[in-house]
C-alpha cells in the first residue's frame, strides 16, 4: 500500500523559513460545493500560507499540475458529495509518478455515503496514501495546526508575519 | 502627415499600400513575391514602384513582416497544461511561429532538438512566483549550453531571478527578464513578456534576417501576425465594430485563426477549468495548409463525409491531393479540382476553428447535471472574418466560413450563428499597423469600408438563440 516516503526527496527537504509556503486547495472529482472552499481559502490564507485554490469540480491532473508549478508542500483537498473513494484513488501514485510523492496530501468532508464509523474510513483513506483524514464538521484550525506540525517535522519552520499569499480565486 | 506608406514583407507576397488618414482610404496598393537574393529590398522596391511610390519618400513608413521565417521561438515552462502553454500563447500573442514547446526538464533529445530547430528567441518560463525554481534554473543551464548566441526572455518565477542572473551571466546572446506569463496559478500575464519579444525582434532579429534596410527606414515594424491580432482587437473593441468575432487565414503551410471575445462561461450550470485565455487569441495550426501540409488535412478527416457534404467524388479530391503533393505551387483548373480545394479548405477551416475555441463536457454529479467548460466560449461571436488564403479570395469563401459555424451536437464552443466577411483586399495588417501606430479610428474605418460581406452568413435578426440551447449540443 503506497504511503509517503519516509526520506523526503531532494526537492523538498524542507523550505527556507523566508519564503511562504505554497499549499493547493479544492474540491475534487464532480462536486460542487464551494462555500466551505471559501473558508479554508480565508482560514489557510491568514494562517501564513500561500493559498493556490483551484476551486470546485477539480480533477486529480489539475492538483498535481498546480503543485508542480507551485512547489506546493501540500494538497488540501475537500470531498462532500460522499465519492471521495472513487474520486481520490490513485492520487498517491499520481503524485509519485509525477516526481512529486513526498507531497503532503490532506482530505476532508462527507467522504463517504452511510458510513458512520470514521477511524474505519480514516483508515481506509490513509491507505491510500493520505497523511491526513477529517471527518465531516472539523474546524479549520485543526487541519492547519496540523499541517504546521507535519511541515515543521520536515523542516519547514513557520513564518513569523503573514505573507498576503495569491490566494485569489 | 495624412498620408502613410505601409509594407508587410510576408513569407510569399510582399505587399505595400498608400492610406490617407484624415479621410481614411486606400490610394494606392500593389504586390509582388517577395524576394529572397539576394535579400527583401529588391521586392520591396518593385512593389513600391507599382504602386506609384517608392519606399524613399518622404511618407512616414510602417512595416510587418514575416519574411525569413518570420519570428521563430522556442517556449520553455514547466507543466503543459499551465505555464508551457502560458509561454506558447506569449509567443503566439507576439507574432511568433512556435517552433517547440518544451515542457518540464529539458533533456539531452530536447537539446539536440533546439540545436535543429535553431530558433531565433527563446522563451524560457516555469513556476508561479514563489513557486517551482529548480525548472527554470536547470532549463537556463540547458540553453545556454545548447543556444549561447540565441536572445532569451526570462519569464518565470520571480524568485529563480537571482540564480538564472547568474546561470545566464556568461550567455553570449542578449538576456532580457519579463514579468512571469503565469505570477499565480491560473493567472496569465502575457503583456510584459509580449513587449521584450518584440523589442528584441526589432533590434537583433530583423537586422540578421537582411531587413536592416526596412528597419533603419520605418517608423514601425511588428511582425505580421502581431499586426493582424492587433486588427482584431481593433476591430473588436472599436464602437460599431464587429464585437465578438474570429478571424482565419488558411495559408499554403499553416492556418491562423485569431479571435477577439473574453468567451467565459455563458451561463451559471457552467464551471470554467485550466488556464484563462486572452481576449485577443491566436492560434497556428501547423499541420493545416492548403499546399506544404494538405496530408496533414487528409489525416485529419472523414473522406466519404467530406465527398457526401460538398457534392464530391473521393477519386476527384485524391487527384487534386496527389497534383498538390507533386507540386505545391499547383493551382486548380477543372471545376472538380476547384470544389475539392474549397471543400479540403473548409475542413482546415473547421478543424483550426475547433482547435482554437474551447469545449464544453457535461459531467453528472450527485447533485445533477454540470458543465465544465475549458477554452473561449466564441458562441455568440457575430461575425468570422476570411483573411487571406481561399476563406478571402476563394471562389466559394461561405463554403469555407461556414465550415466555422457550430453544428447541434457538438461540444466545441464555435459561433453559433455568424454572419460572414471577407478580407477580399487583404489589408487587416496594414490595419493592424495603423493602430499600432495610435491611429484606431483610421485603421478600423478602413477596415470596416473594405471587409465585404459574403451571403451565407445568419441573418441579424436570428442570431441571437435562447439561453441554453447549447447544452446538449
Amino acid at each position: 500500500m503506497p504511503t509517503s516516503p519516509e526520506v523526503p526527496s531532494p526537492r523538498h527537504h524542507g523550505c527556507p523559513s523566508a519564503t511562504p509556503v505554497n499549499i493547493v486547495l479544492g474540491v475534487i472529482g464532480a462536486d460542487c460545493h464551494a462555500v466551505g472552499n471559501k473558508i479554508l481559502e480565508i482560514a489557510f490564507r491568514e494562517a501564513g500560507f500561500r493559498v493556490n485554490n483551484l476551486g470546485v469540480m477539480v480533477a486529480q491532473a489539475e492538483f498535481i499540475a498546480a503543485a508542480l508549478e507551485t512547489d506546493a508542500r501540500a494538497m488540501v483537498i475537500s470531498s462532500l458529495c460522499g465519492h471521495a473513494e472513487i474520486d481520490c484513488r490513485g492520487l498517491r501514485e499520481r503524485c509519485l509518478e509525477a516526481g512529486i510523492g513526498h507531497i503532503l496530501l490532506y482530505l476532508g468532508g462527507n467522504l463517504t455515503v452511510g458510513e458512520t464509523d470514521f477511524p474505519t474510513v480514516e483508515r481506509r483513506f490513509r491507505e491510500m496514501g493520505f497523511d491526513r483524514v477529517f471527518p465531516p464538521g472539523t474546524a479549520p484550525e485543526e487541519g492547519i495546526a496540523a499541517l504546521w506540525e507535519d511541515l515543521r517535522r520536515r523542516g519547514c519552520r513557520q513564518p513569523a508575519g503573514d505573507t498576503k499569499g495569491p490566494g485569489r480565486a | 502627415m495624412p498620408e502613410l506608406l505601409l509594407a508587410d514583407v510576408g513569407s510569399t507576397f510582399t505587399k505595400v499600400c498608400v492610406v490617407h488618414t484624415d479621410e481614411p482610404r486606400l490610394l494606392a496598393r500593389a504586390a509582388v513575391p517577395t524576394t529572397t537574393e539576394p535579400d527583401v529590398n529588391q521586392g520591396l522596391d518593385a512593389a513600391c514602384r507599382l504602386a506609384g511610390t517608392a519606399l524613399d519618400t518622404a511618407l512616414p513608413l510602417l512595416a510587418s513582416s514575416s519574411a525569413a521565417g518570420g519570428l521563430r521561438i522556442a517556449a520553455v515552462g514547466l507543466v503543459p497544461s499551465l505555464t508551457a502553454k502560458a509561454a506558447e500563447m506569449a509567443a503566439l500573442g507576439a507574432g511568433a511561429k512556435v517552433v517547440g514547446t518544451f515542457p518540464y526538464a529539458l533533456n539531452t533529445d530536447d537539446e539536440n532538438r533546439l540545436r535543429t530547430l535553431e530558433p531565433d528567441l527563446v522563451l524560457l518560463t516555469g513556476g508561479t512566483d514563489g513557486g517551482d525554481t529548480s525548472h527554470i534554473v536547470g532549463n537556463a543551464e540547458v540553453i545556454t549550453r545548447t543556444l549561447p548566441a540565441v536572445p532569451v526572455v526570462v519569464a518565470g518565477n520571480r524568485n529563480a531571478h537571482d540564480d538564472l542572473r547568474r546561470v545566464l551571466d556568461g550567455h553570449q546572446g542578449p538576456v532580457r527578464f519579463a514579468d512571469n506569463v503565469m505570477p499565480e496559478l491560473n493567472r496569465l500575464n502575457l503583456g510584459p513578456s509580449r513587449d521584450c519579444i518584440r523589442q528584441l525582434f526589432l533590434e537583433r532579429i530583423v537586422i540578421a534576417k537582411g531587413m536592416g534596410r526596412l528597419k533603419a527606414r520605418a517608423d514601425l515594424l511588428v511582425p505580421t501576425p502581431q499586426a493582424v491580432l492587433e486588427a482584431v482587437r481593433l476591430l473588436g473593441q472599436t464602437a460599431g465594430g464587429l464585437g465578438d468575432f474570429l478571424a482565419v487565414d488558411i495559408g499554403g503551410a499553416t492556418t491562423d485563426v485569431y479571435s477577439h471575445g473574453a468567451g467565459l462561461p455563458s451561463n451559471a450550470g457552467v464551471v470554467y477549468k485550466g488556464l484563462p485565455e486572452p481576449i485577443d487569441k491566436r492560434t497556428v495550426e501547423a499541420d493545416l495548409g492548403m499546399r506544404h501540409t494538405l496530408s496533414g488535412v487528409m489525416a485529419l478527416i472523414d473522406l466519404e463525409g467530406l465527398c457526401a457534404e460538398h457534392g464530391l467524388q473521393p477519386e476527384e479530391v485524391m487527384a487534386w491531393t496527389t497534383r498538390v503533393a507533386a507540386d505545391p505551387g499547383a493551382i486548380p483548373h477543372s471545376t472538380q479540382e476547384t470544389a475539392a480545394d474549397t471543400a479540403l479548405a473548409a475542413a482546415a477551416c473547421r478543424l483550426a476553428v475547433q482547435r482554437h475555441c474551447g469545449r464544453l463536457e457535461e459531467v453528472w454529479g450527485p447533485e445533477g447535471r454540470v458543465f465544465l467548460q475549458e477554452g473561449k466560449d466564441l458562441g455568440d461571436a457575430g461575425w468570422v472574418v476570411g483573411t487571406g488564403g481561399p476563406a478571402a479570395f476563394g471562389p466559394a469563401p461561405e463554403v469555407i466560413l461556414a465550415a466555422a459555424r457550430r453544428r447541434a451536437g457538438s461540444a466545441s464552443l464555435l459561433p453559433r450563428a455568424p454572419r460572414f466577411l471577407a478580407d477580399r483586399d487583404y489589408l487587416l495588417w496594414a490595419v493592424g499597423l495603423l493602430a499600432q501606430a495610435g491611429l484606431d479610428e483610421a485603421g478600423a474605418r478602413l477596415a470596416l469600408h473594405h471587409l465585404r460581406e459574403v451571403p451565407g452568413g445568419d441573418a441579424p435578426s436570428c442570431r441571437r438563440v435562447p439561453e441554453g440551447t447549447h447544452r446538449g449540443e
